[in-house]
């Protein structure tokens, strides 16, 4: 039985020959990204820790930006998002990141403010 | 034929029906729907987490120091057991998407070892989360509570280590009336006692110049942004008097490691993970049996093993931001 797998990932920077190949090349990218994340977590380099972008953190940047990649593979070749239609794809995809992206603004929004209130008002935590 | 399995045959005719516009079954359709809302509640329990973790930010723990151990090794390892888990996980995914591989190409044998792998590399990650409620719901050094709720930790300023009440509580005499079932109502448990009254842990630290308090309270800014805030002796002596229970490991109400907040995510979020993970296994049981009977065999195709391994990537991907956000970030 013939299928149209994708057998491409990185943009065609790399092809596999077969789609079970494909399977053990992402293993081994997915297994690099998270043996990074865990060095990284274990030995916070004080470089990444003391450096800000945006208000956060460059290594949580560094974090939250490979779990975007990590979850895009799994996505994309694990749940063989690559070879559906472009359609159902993006149903599949923009809906949970638009509605996501609203709620995180707000609430983190919102719970910095709330910060805000505790630090500055008249109340008694530390007793 | 695409590269999914398409089952039934396709009707040319646009307006009588049978049309599949988005080239997939109603069954996997179905299934992406529900990932779809599922993702939906983990992000907003994850959100939760961070509208908390925001609204205390000088105060959260720092999950390094709360979960740094390896079962059957003694010492301080922050992160490797965490990282096995996730390795676990993902090869049980790769096993999975083999399955799915080798029930496209009809090979009734690879499937039901692929899936067996699955189902081991499941029971795997369930039972390690479960040795880490374990672990959490135990403690480790234990702490002392404020009447305000804030928690105090102890360190030893000699070794600048985190010292455990047992190293320095004083034991004193006193007398304790046990709760017996014949003194009153009979299905009255006596309850949780810890292993230091208040008075043997402030008895003990008075006694022993070296132990200092740490405090939630991070550092903001200066040369140890970043670290939880250590007291020295004569503020310690000044805080040990706001001291009113004593705290042993995290529950839903109290928590030694600081943020009851931070447990009780901690219990909801993984605790709603390892959940989908069981299922997961169970689901991936089933349909291992189904292959085994030969089900599929007979019905031409191994669609169903696909829409489980759905399932199955998604219980990873879900891992893959809770990795993040409660053991990383």
């Amino acid at each position: 039985m013939a299928h149209a797998h994708k057998l491409e990932i990185f943009r065609g920077l790399l092809k596999f020959k077969n789609n079970t190949q494909k399977i053990w090349g992402v293993l081994i990218f997915l297994s690099i990204v998270t043996a990074i994340e865990v060095v990284l977590g274990i030995y916070k380099p004080r470089v990444l820790t003391h450096s800000y972008f945006l208000g956060m953190k460059l290594l949580n940047w560094i974090f939250i930006i490979l779990t975007l990649v990590k979850a895009y593979y799994i996505a994309w070749d694990f749940m063989h998002l690559r070879d559906e239609k472009t359609a159902l794809r993006r149903a599949i995809v923009w809906t949970p990141i638009f509605l996501v992206s609203y709620l995180v603004f707000i609430l983190l929004f919102e719970a910095d403010y709330v910060y805000n209130v505790y630090k500055e008002g008249f109340i008694k935590w530390n007793f | 034929m695409e590269s999914t399995v398409t089952t039934g045959a396709a009707s040319e005719n646009v307006w009588g029906g049978g049309n599949k516009p988005l080239g997939a079954s109603y069954g996997k359709m179905m299934m992406w729907f529900f990932i779809v809302s599922d993702a939906l509640t983990f992000s907003g329990f994850l959100a939760a987490y961070g509208f908390s973790r925001f609204k205390f930010i000088e105060t959260w723990p720092i999950a390094d120091e709360v979960f740094t151990h390896v079962p059957f090794f003694h010492g301080n390892y922050p992160m490797i057991y965490v990282a096995f888990m996730t390795f676990i996980l993902i090869m049980s995914s790769v096993t999975m998407v083999l399955a799915v591989d080798a029930g496209h190409k009809m090979k009734q044998n690879a499937v039901i070892w692929y899936m067996f792998l699955t189902i081991i590399g499941g029971a795997i990650f369930v039972g390690s989360q479960a040795w880490e409620w374990a672990t959490f719901i135990k403690g480790d050094f234990g702490a002392v509570e404020t009447k305000g709720g804030r928690i105090l930790q102890f360190v030893n300023a000699e070794t600048g280590e985190r010292a455990a009440l047992s190293e320095f509580a004083k034991i004193l005499p006193s007398e304790r009336e046990a709760h017996e079932r014949k003194n009153g109502i009979w299905y009255y448990e006596e309850g949780y006692m810890p292993s230091f009254s208040i008075d043997e842990v402030k008895e003990g630290f008075l006694a022993n110049p070296s132990i200092l308090i740490r405090t939630e309270a991070i550092h903001q800014e200066g040369e140890k942004v970043g670290e939880k805030t250590l007291l020295t002796r004569e503020e310690s002596l000044e805080k040990i008097k706001d001291g009113t229970i004593v705290v042993e490991g995290a529950n839903l109400v109290r928590n030694e490691y600081g943020s009851r907040l931070f447990a009780d995510f901690f219990f909801f979020i993984t605790g709603f993970h390892g959940f989908h993970v069981f299922s997961g296994v169970v689901i991936n049981i089933i349909i291992f049996f189904n292959v085994i009977l030969g089900t599929y065999e007979r019905r031409g195709h191994y669609e169903m093993v696909e829409k489980v391994g759905l399932y199955w990537h998604f219980v990873d991907l879900v891992w893959v931001f809770v990795f993040t956000f409660f053991y990383l970030v």
